[in-house]
């Protein structure tokens, strides 16, 4: 009887693991073919250097964009220091690949690395603050961070360093923000992810059920700075100019409005999010010459909008997948006005 | 030791400037509990309010001071009417961009070439410049202008805080919002009035500012409008003589690291004792702490 409830068990086990690694082959069978598609299209001209420059831009600030969202959306944390830590993965792995001459895979590591460790250190005696006083504290943090760099000779002080190899390539952006927003998604969906959310909802109930929220805030503190960390070095490598200033308050600010926008506590919605605010500054450039001097204008005003009229973000708490797709294609096929009448009269 | 007396002297005259800022801040997260990034940005419409009384008006020292005061006090409450109040019961988050969004609003507009322009102005010279001499000090007329200013301001807002219809009823709704409705308080008119009121006294400082060092741009806000905040905190967000305090401790701070440490590290070494006192003490100096019910 034993025996077969183990082999049962292992079944169900083998089961399991067969559908996730087929689900993980679909993904990245999907994703090279996104990838393929793209390329195509580059090729043939239809995207043009510039789209795909400010591609990559995307690319980059949605990596830092999704470990702000882990931090800000699923931690419920507040921190406006983010770009503090992609400033620290841009100097560190610059500084790898120009004044020690190392591969550009090692470079990211080390700017990875050094971004988590200083996040570990910061994070464990300020996470202990809530609300708005830790956003207070990291906003000093991300200052501090600016005024130091300035001020290190070795780090080019506020002059920045300049001439650094172009090494970022779209495929590395690509696929390096899919790697990142595949992390998040299994951990959000773990036990460890549950317990991070919990903290978001209820702090003290959470500390009641027994999950240890320091440990949890730290977890999710460290792999999102870590993400910004990534996000500096592409970044730093793309730009092939850093300053101190280009990491200030204000990218910080900008960070945290792509996950609001996009809708915190939705990775999908983050992606989307950072995607409509780069390129909209951009695409209003488009517009006839009267606007052109007036698009940053435009661009706040119809920020406020969108904040007033949507102020849970583009997808709220939900996210893009083929089940909402269906679901909503469905719901359109449905669409009459005597559904919504019903509805109002139930009471909905 | 003159050299340590000229910079307390002149990091007073600075931190009563960061006090008149400090206290818009304050008021505003009293409250609705919100840090309002855009005051800043009001402090630095202050400034241009001042500069167009001043050389297309034509106005005097005290023409400039109450013009601006006034557009500060009417374009704060229509900020507060226009893009905060439909999210006041939305999470902080979105509140909080919205204030930058708003930030971001008013710089532009300032910049579009139909009001200011993106190029620096020079503030006119409304007073002329007198120094003093007491020992080795100097101070200057415009210092003490301001100092006496921000203290003549602070002790009527004091007045009003403490001792009228209105600040009981601003006290009340900063403690609790809606049992303040409950006794007959019109919470929008009170919010109103401390948006009024915050932005007034950071179109002072801008004005002062713009009269101590000449120079208009309208990013000019942002540093100040940082450091600010940070008396603010210090000094315990939403207490207001937490906020004079602060002002001043923040002034001096910046004067002193400067001439003693090193110029460059001086926001540096404001911000590390920001965060020392916020993890001693996170309420900042003078802030009461609220227990988290469950």
């Amino acid at each position: 009887m034993q025996t077969k409830i183990n082999d049962n068990a292992k079944n169900i086990n083998i089961n399991l693991v067969k559908t996730i690694y087929t689900q993980y082959a679909l993904t990245l069978i999907v994703l090279a073919i996104a990838y393929g598609l793209l390329m195509l299209l580059v090729y043939q001209g239809i995207i043009d250097n510039y789209i795909l420059r400010l591609m990559k831009e995307i690319g980059i600030f949605v990596i830092a964009a999704l470990g702000l969202n882990l931090i800000l959306g699923f931690t419920g944390q507040f921190t406006m220091g983010h770009a503090a830590f992609m400033s620290i993965g841009a100097y560190g792995s610059a500084i790898m690949t120009k004044n020690f001459n190392m591969p550009f895979p090692i470079a990211l590591i080390v700017g990875v690395v050094l971004a988590a460790i200083l996040s570990a250190i910061i994070g464990y005696p300020i996470l202990r603050l809530k609300g708005d006083y830790l956003a207070i504290c990291t906003l000093g943090f991300g200052e501090i961070v600016k005024v130091v760099i300035q001020n290190v000779d070795y780090l080019g002080g506020a002059r920045g360093i300049s001439a650094i190899p172009t090494k970022t390539s779209f495929a590395i952006v690509f696929f390096g923000a899919a790697l990142c927003f595949a992390i998040l998604k299994n951990l959000i969906n773990s036990s460890k992810g549950r317990a991070i959310m919990s903290v978001r909802e209820d702090e003290i109930a959470a500390e009641a059920m027994g999950i240890n929220t320091t440990k949890y805030k730290m977890i999710s503190f460290i792999i999102g700075s870590s993400m910004a960390g990534l996000a500096g070095g592409l970044y730093a490598h793309f730009n092939t100019f850093i300053d101190p200033a280009s990491f200030n308050f204000a990218k910080s600010t900008e960070l945290i409005t792509y996950v609001v926008l996009g809708g915190m506590g939705s990775l999908s919605g983050t992606v989307l999010g950072t995607a409509i605010l780069i390129y909209l500054p951009e695409g209003l450039r488009g517009l006839g010459t009267v606007m052109k001097d007036y698009r940053m204008l435009i661009y706040a005003i119809m920020l406020v909008l969108m904040m007033i009229f949507r102020p849970q973000g583009i997808l709220g708490k939900r996210e893009i997948s083929i089940v909402s797709i269906k679901r909503f294609i469905k719901g359109i096929r449905n669409f009459s006005f005597k559904n919504i009448l019903k509805r109002k009269k139930v009471g909905e | 030791m003159n050299t340590l007396l000229q910079q307390i002297v002149n990091g007073i005259s600075l931190g009563s400037v960061y006090s008149l800022i400090a206290i818009g801040y304050t008021m505003v997260y009293g409250i609705i509990k919100l840090i309002n990034f855009a005051h800043c940005d009001i402090y630095m419409v202050g400034a241009f309010a001042g500069y167009y009384a001043a050389t297309v008006l034509g106005f005097g020292f005290i023409g400039c001071l109450l013009f601006s005061m006034i557009v500060c006090a009417v374009l704060g409450m229509t900020i507060e009417r226009i893009a905060y109040k439909p999210l006041r019961n939305s999470p902080k988050v979105t509140l909080l961009i919205t204030t930058v969004a708003m930030e971001l609003v008013l710089q532009n507009l300032v910049k579009a070439d139909f009001i200011a322009g993106p190029n620096t102005r020079t503030f006119p010279q409304v007073l002329p410049l007198v120094s003093y001499k007491i020992g080795a000090i100097t101070i200057s007329n415009l210092q003490l202008i301001a100092l006496a200013v921000t203290i003549i301001l602070c002790i009527v807002l004091q007045f009003i805080v403490n001792k009228t219809q209105t600040g009981r009823a601003m006290r009340a709704t900063s403690y609790d919002r809606d049992a303040a409705a409950l006794m007959g308080i019109n919470i929008n008119k009170v919010i109103s009035l401390t948006f009024a009121l915050g932005s007034a006294l950071a179109a002072t400082a801008g004005v002062l500012v713009g009269m101590l060092y000449p120079r208009l741009e309208p990013a000019m806000g942002v540093m100040p409008g940082l450091k600010s905040f940070v008396a603010a905190v210090l000094g315990g967000i939403g207490v207001i003589p937490g906020a004079m305090f602060g002002g001043i401790v923040m002034g001096l701070i910046e004067t002193l690291s400067k001439v003693y440490i090193n110029s460059g590290l001086s926001d540096a070494i404001a911000f590390s004792i920001l965060i020392i006192i916020l993890l001693v003490k996170p309420t900042g100096i003078f802030g009461k702490s609220d227990n988290v019910k469950v």
